[in-house]
C-alpha cells in the first residue's frame, strides 16, 4: 500500500473527558486502501478515538488531519450498538438513501438517478434480498450490512466502524469482515474498525492500532503484535503465541494487581497467574 | 351540519388536523409523546392570560408554548428530558391557576379551552390559525430528511452533519406552533390524542416514511371530520370523539402490526 496518499493523520492526540485522560499522545497515519484494526479492551478509548476523528470530541492537544477538506464529507461512520426501532416505517433502501441525502432539506423525491445509486449500493453489500423490508425487523448481521451501505453510499475515503462485530454470530462476523475487505479494495477506501478481539480481523487487517492505558502501539500487524512491543504498552510482561492461525496474548501477571489488569485486557489476552 | 355559520369550523378543523397528523408522525417516531402532552397543557395559561388582557388567545398560546420549549430544552440539557418536561409543565400550570382565578368568565372559557370549541369560529380567527398551521406543516416537510435520520439514530445524523441538539429544539418549536393552533379547536386535553393516535396507526400500515406521514395526516383528517359530524349530530363534545377515535386508530394499527408480524413468523418457520 505504500505510495498511496495519506488519508488520515492522527498527530500526538490527547483527549481528556471530565478530567480523566482517555488518550495520551496517540500518533498514527493511514493511507488509501489500508485496512486497520483498532484493538483494545472495553474502556480503552476506542470509541473516544473514533469520535475525535469525526470531530464530535475536541482533543486536549494534538490534532486530526483528514485529507481533502471537509471532515464529514470524507468519512463514513457506523456507530456502536445502534438499536433500530422495529416500529419505524422505514425500509432498508430508505435508510441507505438517507446516507446519500439525509442532511438535505425537503422531501426525498423518487428520482431515477437516486434509485440507481441506492440499488447499486444495496447490491454491493448483498442487501438486495431485504431491500424492501423494515430495517428494525432485520437480523443483526443484516442491519450491519444496511448500516455499512448507509455509510458508504457517498463513497467516503475513510470508513470508521465502532465494534461492528459485537453481537454478531460467528458466521456473520466472517462475512462482515470479508465484505469490508472487498469493499476497501473495490473503492480504494481506508477502513478503521474497532474491536476487542483482533482474531476475526487477522485475514483482512494490514495495519493495527493497539490501545491500552490510553497509549497506542501502531504499525503493521506483524510489527505490533509481538511480545516486547505489547509488554511495553501494557507495562507488564506478555507473550504472543500463534496457534492454528489465531493469536493469543498471554499476560504473566507481573504481580501488581493482576485481577485489576485483567479487566483492561482485550478478549484475546489470557491471564496466567 | 353544513350551515354557513359552520363553514369556518370545517376549514379550521381541516387545517389543524392536517398539521397535527404530519407533525405527530415525528412525535411518535422520536418518542416525544410526553412533550406533545405537556406543551398544549402548558399553553393553557397563555389563553387565560390573553382573555384577561382581551387579546387574541392565539398570541397567548404561542407565547406560553414558546416558554414551554425554552424550559424543556434548557432544563433538558442536563440529560433527563422527561423531568425537564414535567417541571416546565408544572410551572406553567401554576401560572394557569393564577390567571384563571383572576378571570371572571371562569367555567365557560375554561371548558372551551380544555375540550375545544368548534362552533362559532369567526373568520377573523381563521387567518392566524391557518398561518401558524401552514408554517408548521412547511417546516416539517422542509426538515423531513434530517428529522427522519435523527429519529433513526442521533449519532448517524451527526455523522451526516445534522446536529442533534439543534434538531431537538427545532422540532419542539414546530410542535409548539402546531399545538398552539390546534388548542382553540380541539382543546388542550385532546390535541395530544391527534398527534399520537393517527401517526401510530399510520406507521403500522406502511413501511415507507413519506407514505406513513401522509397517511397519518389523512387519518387525522378523518378523525376530526368524523368527530365534528358526530358532535353536531349527537350534541356531545367534539373532544370525546377525537379522543375515542384517536385511541381506536391506534388500536387498529396495533392489531394490524401484530397480524403482519405473526404472518411473517409463520412464513419463516413454515
Amino acid at each position: 500500500m505504500r505510495g498511496e496518499s495519506e488519508v488520515l493523520a492522527v498527530q500526538r492526540l490527547s483527549v481528556s473527558l471530565s478530567g480523566r485522560r482517555i488518550l495520551d499522545e496517540v500518533d498514527f497515519a493511514l493511507h488509501g486502501g489500508e485496512f486497520c484494526g483498532l484493538i483494545g479492551a472495553n474502556g480503552s478509548g476506542k470509541t473516544t478515538l473514533l469520535r475525535t476523528i469525526l470531530g464530535f470530541v475536541t482533543p486536549t492537544s494534538g490534532r486530526v488531519v483528514i485529507d481533502g477538506g471537509h471532515r464529514l464529507a470524507q468519512i463514513g461512520y457506523v456507530p456502536q450498538k445502534i438499536v433500530l426501532d422495529p416500529a419505524i416505517p422505514m425500509r432498508t433502501r430508505d435508510l441507505v438513501g438517507l446516507g446519500l441525502d439525509g442532511h438535505r432539506l425537503g422531501l426525498p423525491l423518487a428520482r431515477r438517478a437516486r434509485r440507481r445509486l441506492v440499488d447499486a449500493m444495496l447490491e454491493a453489500v448483498g442487501a438486495t434480498s431485504f431491500a424492501e423490508q423494515r430495517v428494525g425487523e432485520l437480523s443483526g448481521g443484516e442491519q450491519q450490512r444496511a448500516l455499512i451501505a448507509h455509510a458508504l453510499i457517498r463513497r467516503p475515503r475513510l470508513l470508521l466502524l465502532d465494534e461492528p462485530l459485537a453481537n454478531l454470530d460467528i458466521k456473520s462476523i466472517a462475512t462482515t469482515v470479508s465484505l469490508l475487505r472487498r469493499l476497501a479494495l473495490e473503492y480504494r477506501m481506508t477502513v478503521l474498525l474497532s474491536t476487542h478481539d483482533m482474531n476475526p480481523l487477522l485475514p483482512a487487517m494490514d495495519r493495527i492500532v493497539y490501545l491500552a492505558n490510553g497509549r497506542a502501539a501502531t504499525g503493521r500487524t506483524e510489527d505490533v503484535v509481538r511480545g516486547e512491543v505489547l509488554s511495553r504498552l501494557f507495562g507488564e510482561h506478555v507473550d504472543v503465541i500463534r496457534v492454528h492461525g489465531r493469536i493469543l496474548v498471554i499476560a504473566a501477571g507481573a504481580g501488581n494487581g493482576a485481577s485489576a489488569d485483567l479487566e483492561r485486557h482485550p478478549d484475546h489476552v489470557v491471564q496466567v497467574p | 351540519m353544513f350551515a354557513s355559520f359552520l363553514v369556518n369550523t370545517w376549514i379550521v378543523a381541516t387545517i389543524v388536523a392536517a398539521a397535527a397528523g404530519v407533525v405527530g408522525f415525528f412525535v411518535v417516531l422520536r418518542g416525544n409523546s410526553f412533550a406533545a402532552h405537556a406543551l398544549p397543557l402548558g399553553t393553557f395559561p397563555g389563553a387565560a392570560a390573553a382573555s384577561l388582557l382581551g387579546i387574541n388567545p392565539l398570541f397567548g398560546l404561542l407565547t406560553f408554548s414558546g416558554l414551554g420549549v425554552i424550559g424543556i430544552s434548557q432544563l433538558g440539557k442536563a440529560g433527563r428530558p422527561e423531568i425537564a418536561t414535567a417541571l416546565s409543565l408544572v410551572v406553567l400550570l401554576g401560572l394557569g391557576a393564577l390567571f384563571l382565578s383572576m378571570s371572571n368568565e371562569y367555567s365557560q372559557a375554561t371548558y372551551a379551552l380544555l375540550f375545544g370549541e368548534v362552533l362559532g369560529v369567526s373568520s377573523l380567527e381563521i387567518v392566524p390559525v391557518a398561518v401558524v398551521s401552514a408554517v408548521s406543516l412547511a417546516l416539517t416537510a422542509l426538515l423531513f430528511r434530517p428529522l427522519l435520520l435523527n429519529a433513526v439514530s442521533p449519532e448517524l445524523a451527526e455523522a451526516r452533519s445534522v446536529p442533534a441538539g439543534r434538531t431537538d429544539i427545532l422540532f419542539l418549536g414546530i410542535l409548539a406552533l402546531t399545538t398552539s393552533a390546534a388548542v382553540p379547536v380541539v382543546g388542550v386535553l385532546l390535541v395530544f390524542s391527534l398527534t399520537i393516535g393517527p401517526p401510530s396507526a399510520a406507521r403500522a400500515l406502511t413501511n415507507r416514511p413519506v407514505r406513513a406521514m401522509l397517511l397519518s395526516a389523512c387519518l387525522s383528517l378523518l378523525t376530526v371530520w368524523a368527530s365534528i359530524a358526530l358532535a353536531l349530530r349527537l350534541g356531545w363534545p367534539v373532544g370525546f370523539f377525537v379522543g375515542g377515535l384517536g385511541a381506536l386508530a391506534y388500536g387498529l394499527g396495533r392489531i394490524r402490526m401484530e397480524c403482519v408480524r405473526s404472518r411473517r413468523c409463520r412464513a419463516r418457520s413454515g
